[in-house]
Parts: C-alpha cells; sequence; structure tokens
C-alpha cells in the first residue's frame, strides 16, 4: 500500500480501490464516530538524510507531516488528491504523491524532498536547468515537478516502459520527448511552462 | 535604443528560490501555536439556512471554535457598488441566506488540520431549499444591460447595421457558446492571521495587494493602516486571486477571536465556488464582406452569466470595436443574473472568450468568399480605431500575420477541408488574429542606495510568475548603470508604496515606469553628491492623456496544426506558432514564458476545460483537478512564440505593451479554425471535446459540407 505508484494508470487504480471501500457500508457503521479521532502513533521519518521521531494523528499524509511538523514547505499541497502532482516527493528513490500517504506508512523509509536534491548555491542538475529554460512562472508545481523529473529519469535508466514506449522489453529507455511528456503528465503546471520544463528536463539528461 | 540589461532574457532573480523550495507562499509562512480552520460550504444553491447544528463539531477532539451566521463576529455588509470591487466588503458566514451552491457556512478551527478537517464533517445544516435558476440559456429572458462596465460602454452603433449585412455579397450569422472556466491556479488561496493588539499581520494569496489590504480592513471595520498583508510570492492567479475570500476574512476573524495564529486554506474543490469563475458566454456573430472580402458590416452581441448577488459582464465584444475595419457596426453586452457563484476576471476577461467567436466567424467568411484567412484580416486592417476615431497607438498585426505565415509553412494548408489524412489521422491547419487592451495604471516605487552601492526597491506589487521581481531589477540595474546582482527587489507588503498589482497586464507598464522614475530621482540626488550610503528616493509615474488620444492594444498572430482521430473524435495539437506585438520586450525570456502560457491556455480553451453546472442543484460538478481538465505534458507539443521588436512611446516610458493576457487571446480560436480545416466540421459550442467531433465525422462527404 505504501508504495503506491504516481502513473495516470496507478492512480486510477487507486481511485478504483478507494470507491470500492466507500460502497462497503457496514463497515462504516462498525467503525468509531467520525470525528473522534485516534491516538497519536511513534512515526520516525528519514527525511534528507536527517532522522526525525514525531507524535502524529494517524491521519496525517506525509504532505502535512513534512509541511506542517518538519517545516519543510518546499513541498506544496495543490489538490490533497493526488490529481495534480505539486506534492511529489521521492521516496526509497521513486516518485510519489505525498499527499496520498499516509506519514505512519513511510515509517523508516528514505524521503528526499525539494530541499534535500539540492540548495541555491549547490543546485541539482535538473534545477539548474529549471532556472535556466525558465521551466516554471509561479514556482508553486517547480518542487513536484523537479522531484518528479528526478524519478522519472531514474525510471527511465532502469528500463520501466510507458504507454509511449515503442520498445517494452527495452533494458534502457531513450529519453525521448515525447517519453518526457508522457511521464511528467501526473504533475500539471497551471501556467503551462510546460515547453520549458520538457527542454529543461532533456538538457538536464544529456548532462547527468 | 540599445537594449542593455532592458531587454536581455535574463533567468529570473527569484529563479533559485523557486527551484529549491526556498520560496514562500502564504501557505508556506508558519507562526507560534497555530490552530487551523476548514470552511463548510453550502450544499444547496438557493434558500436559507433553518438550523446549524455545531454541537458535535465543537466536542471533536482538538476544536477551539466553530464559526457560524449564528455567532460570527459583526462585518460590513456587502455592497454590489464599489470604484474597486475588488476592495469592497468580503463579509463570511454573515447571514443564513445561501446565495449559491459551495458557500460557506461554517467555519471549524482545531489545533490540528487533521482534526479541523474530521470535525468540520460533523456540522449538520438543514436548509429551506428554494428554487433556483442556474441554466444561461433557461435565463436569457432575463437579460439585462449591465448597470456597468470596466471600460466602454455595454452597447455601440456605427453607421447603419442591416444596410451593411444587405450590402455584402457574402454573410456570416452565427451563434458560439463559451462554457464556465475555473482559474485554478496551482497554488489554492491560504491564509495565515495573527493580531498583535490590534494590528492584524495577515499571510495571503493576493493578486492586488492594496484592494486586498482595503478590502479586508473594510470588512473587519478596522483602519487600513491596521493590517499589514504579505504576499511575497504568489501560486499563479490569472484574475482569481484578484480578489480575496473566506480564507482571509474567517482566518482574521478567528485569530482575534482565539487570540492565535489561525491558518485557513480552501480546497481544491472549494476554489471552483468559494472563488471566482469565467462566466459561460452566447454570442451572436453577423459579418457582411463583398466579393473582394472588404467588410460591410459586423455585429457582436453579448449573453453571458452574471451572479444574482454580484454583477458581473463578460467585456466579449470591447475589442470587436477596434478590430477591423467596417463603416456599419453593433456591439451589446447583456447579462443574466443566476443564483450561481460569482463570475469575475479571468485570464484577458472578455477578449480570450470575445475572439473564440470572433476569429472563428472571421475564418467561416474566408472559406465562404473562398479568401486566405491571412489575406482577408490584411484586406480588413483599419488605419484608425474604427469606433473611437483615434488613431493607434502602435499596430503591427499586419506584420504578425504575414511572419506568422511565413514561419509557420502557412501555404502547406490544404484548401479544402478535410482531405488532408495521416493514417487514421484528420490534419488541419488553422490561424486566428490577436488582439488585448493595452493599460497602465498610476504606480509608485520606493529605491534606497546602501554605502556598498546595492540598491533595495519596494513596492506593494507582486509577482504571480509572470517576472515581476526580474524586470524591475532589470529597470533598476539599466537606470542606475549597475549589474542586476547589486538590486534586491521586495514586493508584496501592503506597507510598501502603492501599486495597481497584477491584473490587467499592467503591471510592466504601471510599474516599470514607477521604478524608472524611482531610480531617475535616486540617481540625481547620487550625482548631486548625496550617498551613495543612506540615499532613497520614491516617485508615482501616472498614465496621461495618451490613452485617451490613442486606441492602445497588443497584437498577434497564432496558427495551429491539429489532429483528429477519426475513430475516437479526440483532437491533438501537433504544433503551434504565435508572433506577437507586445511593444519593447523587457526580458524576452520571461514574455515568451507569458505568452506561450497564454497559448496553451487558449489551446485548453478550444479542446479541454469546462466546468459544468448541474441544473438541479447550481453546482459545478466536476469541481476538481481530475474533473475539470487543463492541459497536461502529454498534451502540449511544441508551442513556439515569436515576439516583434517594437517600442510603443505612448503606452509608458519603457515602450512596453502589455503580454500576460495577449497570448491566450485568439489562441483557442485557431486550434478550432484547424479544427474545421482537418475535419470539414463548424463545432461552434466550446470547448471541442471528442462527443462534439465524433457525431459530425462519421457522417461521409464531410468535405463536401461546408
Amino acid at each position: 500500500m505504501r508504495n503506491t505508484s504516481v502513473t495516470r494508470r496507478g492512480l486510477f487504480g487507486g481511485g478504483a480501490a478507494l470507491g470500492a471501500t466507500l460502497q462497503s457500508g457496514s463497515a462504516l457503521a462498525q467503525s468509531p464516530p467520525p470525528g473522534a479521532g485516534a491516538p497519536p502513533v511513534d512515526v520516525s521519518l528519514k527525511v534528507n538524510g536527517a532522522q526525525h521521531e514525531l507524535r502524529l494523528d494517524p491521519r496525517t499524509t506525509l504532505l502535512d507531516a513534512l509541511r506542517e511538523h518538519l517545516a519543510l514547505t518546499g513541498t506544496k499541497k495543490g489538490c490533497d488528491h493526488g490529481q495534480c502532482g505539486a506534492c511529489t516527493v521521492l521516496i526509497d528513490g521513486i516518485r510519489k504523491n505525498s499527499c496520498l500517504n499516509l506519514a505512519l506508512s513511510c515509517d523508516d523509509l528514505e524521503i528526499t524532498t525539494i530541499e534535500g536534491l539540492g540548495r541555491e548555491e549547490a543546485l541539482h542538475p535538473v534545477q539548474t536547468a529549471f532556472v535556466e529554460h525558465d521551466g516554471f512562472q509561479c514556482g508553486f508545481c517547480t518542487p513536484g515537478q523537479i522531484c518528479s523529473a528526478v524519478g522519472m529519469l531514474a525510471e527511465l535508466k532502469r528500463g520501466l516502459p510507458s504507454a509511449v514506449t515503442p520498445e517494452l522489453a527495452a533494458a534502457a529507455m531513450e529519453v525521448a520527448e515525447t517519453e518526457v511528456r508522457e511521464r511528467m503528465s501526473g504533475n500539471i503546471c497551471r501556467c503551462a511552462a510546460y515547453p520549458n520544463i520538457v527542454a529543461a528536463i532533456l538538457d538536464a539528461a544529456g548532462k547527468a | 535604443m540599445p537594449d542593455t540589461i532592458i531587454g536581455q532574457p535574463i533567468d529570473r532573480i527569484d529563479g533559485k528560490a523557486k527551484v529549491t523550495g526556498a520560496a514562500r507562499y502564504s501557505g508556506d509562512r508558519r507562526a507560534e501555536h497555530p490552530a487551523f480552520g476548514v470552511i463548510v460550504t453550502s450544499t444547496i444553491g438557493r434558500g436559507t439556512i433553518t438550523k446549524i447544528d455545531i454541537k458535535a463539531a465543537e466536542q471533536a477532539p482538538g476544536v477551539v471554535l466553530v464559526m457560524s451566521h449564528e455567532n460570527a463576529p459583526a462585518q460590513a455588509p456587502f455592497k454590489q457598488e464599489g470604484e474597486d470591487r475588488h476592495a469592497r466588503p468580503k463579509p463570511q458566514l454573515a447571514e443564513a441566506r445561501i446565495h449559491y451552491h459551495g458557500e460557506p457556512v461554517a467555519l471549524v478551527v482545531a489545533d490540528t488540520f487533521e482534526q479541523a478537517t474530521a470535525a468540520a464533517r460533523l456540522v449538520e445544516v438543514s436548509y429551506q431549499a428554494e428554487a433556483g435558476l442556474y441554466e444561461l440559456r433557461e435565463g436569457r429572458r432575463l437579460a439585462y444591460p449591465p448597470s456597468k462596465m470596466p471600460n466602454g460602454k455595454a452597447d455601440s452603433k456605427v453607421g447603419d447595421l442591416e444596410r451593411g449585412l444587405a450590402e455584402g455579397a457574402a454573410r456570416i450569422d452565427a451563434t458560439y457558446t463559451t462554457p464556465y472556466q475555473s482559474h485554478n491556479p496551482m497554488e489554492p488561496p491560504a491564509s495565515l492571521a495573527f493580531w498583535s493588539g490590534d494590528q492584524l499581520t495577515i499571510y495571503c494569496s493576493a493578486q492586488l495587494v492594496d484592494s486586498a489590504q482595503k478590502s479586508i480592513a473594510a470588512t473587519l471595520n478596522i483602519p487600513a493602516d491596521n493590517v499589514e498583508l504579505v504576499s511575497e510570492f504568489v501560486g499563479g492567479g490569472f484574475g482569481g486571486k484578484l480578489s480575496i475570500y473566506g480564507d482571509a476574512i474567517l482566518a482574521a476573524l478567528a485569530a482575534r477571536q482565539l487570540k492565535r495564529p489561525v491558518k485557513v486554506t480552501l480546497t481544491r474543490q472549494q476554489m471552483f465556488s468559494v472563488t471566482t469563475h469565467r462566466a459561460s458566454t452566447i454570442q451572436r456573430v453577423r459579418l457582411a464582406a463583398s466579393r473582394d472580402g472588404t467588410l460591410t458590416a459586423i455585429a457582436h452581441e453579448v449573453v453571458s452569466q452574471s451572479a444574482r448577488m454580484d454583477e458581473y459582464v463578460e467585456t466579449a465584444a470591447v475589442s470587436t470595436r477596434a478590430m477591423y475595419a467596417a463603416p456599419n457596426r453593433l456591439t451589446t453586452h447583456r447579462v443574466v443574473p443566476l443564483d450561481l457563484p460569482v463570475a469575475d476576471s479571468m485570464r484577458a476577461p472578455g477578449d480570450a472568450v470575445g475572439q473564440l467567436a470572433l476569429e472563428q466567424a472571421m475564418d467561416e467568411l474566408a472559406y465562404k468568399l473562398d479568401i486566405d484567412p491571412v489575406e482577408l484580416r490584411i484586406r480588413n486592417e483599419p488605419t484608425q480605431d474604427p469606433e473611437k476615431g483615434v488613431p493607434f497607438s502602435t499596430r503591427a498585426l499586419v506584420a504578425c500575420l504575414q511572419t506568422g505565415a511565413e514561419k509557420f509553412g502557412w501555404e502547406q494548408r490544404p484548401r479544402v477541408p478535410g482531405t488532408l489524412k495521416d493514417g487514421q489521422w484528420l490534419v488541419g491547419l488553422g490561424m486566428a488574429a490577436a488582439i488585448r487592451v493595452n493599460l497602465r495604471r498610476p504606480a509608485a516605487a520606493k529605491v534606497r542606495m546602501d554605502e556598498d552601492r546595492r540598491v533595495t526597491v519596494e513596492m506593494d506589487m507582486t509577482d504571480i510568475g509572470t517576472g515581476s521581481y526580474t524586470i524591475f531589477a532589470q529597470v533598476a540595474a539599466e537606470t542606475l548603470d549597475l549589474p542586476i546582482e547589486s538590486v534586491t527587489v521586495k514586493l508584496g507588503h501592503s506597507s510598501y508604496p502603492d501599486t495597481p498589482g497584477s491584473g490587467g497586464s499592467f503591471g510592466a507598464a504601471s510599474c516599470c515606469s514607477a521604478v524608472q522614475q524611482a531610480c531617475l530621482e535616486l540617481r540625481k540626488k547620487v550625482d548631486a553628491g548625496r550617498g551613495p550610503g543612506n540615499v532613497q528616493a520614491e516617485a508615482t509615474s501616472e498614465p496621461g492623456d495618451a490613452f485617451k488620444k490613442f486606441s492602445q492594444h497588443s497584437y498577434g498572430a497564432h496558427f495551429a496544426e491539429v489532429a483528429i482521430d477519426s475513430t475516437t473524435g479526440e483532437v491533438r495539437l501537433r504544433r503551434m506558432l504565435g508572433v506577437f506585438d507586445a511593444g519593447r520586450i523587457l526580458n524576452p525570456k520571461t514574455a515568451r514564458s507569458q505568452l506561450i502560457g497564454g497559448m496553451i491556455w487558449g489551446v485548453s480553451s478550444a479542446l479541454h476545460e469546462q466546468a459544468v453546472v448541474d441544473p438541479r442543484y447550481g453546482s459545478f460538478v466536476n469541481h476538481d483537478l481530475a474533473g475539470y481538465h487543463v492541459p497536461v505534458h502529454a498534451d502540449i507539443p511544441a508551442v513556439e512564440a515569436i515576439m516583434l521588436a517594437g517600442f510603443d512611446d505612448k503606452s509608458n516610458p519603457l515602450g512596453s505593451k502589455g503580454v500576460g493576457e495577449l497570448g491566450i487571446c485568439g489562441a483557442g480560436a485557431a486550434v478550432a479554425n484547424a479544427v474545421y480545416n482537418a475535419c470539414g466540421v463548424r463545432v461552434r459550442d466550446y470547448p471541442f471535446t471528442p462527443d462534439k467531433i465524433l457525431s459530425s465525422i462519421l457522417r461521409p462527404n464531410v468535405a463536401q459540407r461546408r
């Protein structure tokens, strides 16, 4: 459950499962009264190399744990429903929507946020490319786009195919524009910096 | 004028902060021991709250306050009128009356976000529901002329329309419809408020800091000076953050009552009703032209939704008054009061939807006359503003059209629609012209120089992604002969000098003029021997009468290639080019980003976006980013913008014209016209979703039916 994929296909699968849960009325009847909450849980989060011991409401998402409890506000809440990608982080190197992961399910996993990728004086190559290609305007989706791009480039290296991959069995995928566009489609940019984001990712991939 | 720093494609000076997550948006702000507020919204579209039961919510763990109309503090009443409608009082939870579906009815505040979210579901609201009017077509019988227009009058009339229509050898009489749209900036509006005595500090997502400060102060019945509003980074606006909403007012009210910082954020779903939207329109366009394409008549008549509680007019025919020459003309605007959420400005209000209609009608006329659509527009180029009778400041529309046609390869366009195929795909090329009114407002800036010759610029302007920070630094550096690294730009605090904020594409023109003026005055002081340390200057720059003496607009031409899947009816954009006249370009990198962003909004208007009203309840049913489709990476291939060199000395001292809204104007019509060229079927009901295309293209012999 904790390794939910952020691809569109993965999201649709998750949505179907959620629908099924909501329809089981009998399960709801046996639940504690709504709003009652549950006792706090101890969660050990390893974020950007640092270990944090937190006592959290079990309903706390990884996104809210990062933002409200660890002051790592680079990760953004755009929809809280896994529909926009602004909250994308890397969990054990895999890109995830942090709004769809409960913090307690991330116990002992390696979490990397935008703050862990690079700093202003030592940018990650993808961050540098975003600045040079103006791969953003308002900047709100940007941390998610960059984390997603880093995770996506790793997926290409591992040979994970996408819906537009011609050779499904290839060991490593080519960093082609169509692949990048397909694979980045879980990250919405309302400013519509898409052409610049794709140019930045292709540029960074060449340098990586 | 040689460009040194102004005019260079400089990387955003706030770019590193944005790519590292260091940029602080209002929801990122922190305070000591904050409480979290969650808004509960109405589930009926029209009626009255008969009972609101907050007991269970109040008793839920962590809850510190539940506010409804029964216990909300006194606030100033809402007013329809107001010189600046974004500075009006915005009272929340003020009455039992429900004006629209999704209107705030309660605020639940708790120690944590999770507790507040859970407790918000325990508020039980009973209503006396009334039948509401939710459909534009049905409400059309109530259409009336708007009491006020932001620019121009509701109606305009030149010559004799009926005679002009009769004189034409070819006529078009077509009705186009455009849907409701929701701004959906990536950042949901968020407010963090705290009080120190009678002084309120509020971090807030606001495009217009000055108006927002006044609006909050007016609502709370306190002096504006008692409100310090901070909006240093705004995660997109597009008009959706011109006004402030329940998050700001309720955070301020709750924080005052609890003597504790309170953070309130709208959910993505709430943004569709609690903020504003672009009104749906019905537009009738009539054109008549002689055999050689010379227009003899233009009529553009617009009907748009307006919230019953707050009038707003979608000024869709205003730019039609300046676009093409024709001796006989008519434009009208009517609004229909519906029980829907409040309509307001969304990127290029009026012009964006107006040109979806006018520019498709021009295309229809071109096919009817068998004249190249580019040529038809050139033949109707006016020598002065056709209705105001004043000269244009600068107008390079013909150059945009010609450059675009050449660079895009317009001559490859199939003359007969529905004839170019690529496997299962029907391929087509389309174009449209673009016009956007050029505006400028008074603005002030303060500049100071430290001993080490570092310069700091302060203004209450915002950067909503446009690049304000960067172009102000460019203007200051060039005016003061300093490297851009020596300039710090501070924006978004209400205590800084007043500016008009970000809206209407007037930011650069208004604010750069003020920065330049302040820097010139600072320079005078330095040249006279003052400083460099401890020297500062403040200046206000105002537009003169050049906006009355000249008709001022920015212009463009869009060219699009689309492919339609003949099996599914899905339309895919293949490539797109826009060529623009926006005067002098201050920073080609950030200006291009805004232009291609606008063009993609146009693509979205043509193919993707619509907020759908449930006519039973008056709700926007697809109120999230899964149901409300905006383009994603996979939808957008090569989109390019060319900016023609120019300098408009009537606009402002820097010679620039607005770019932020120009890109969307006409862009959707270019896509729509490409769809016609691809399949030979005219769709006039935006957006062109597969259902509308498929039923048409499955019919045989489409090429003959035009």
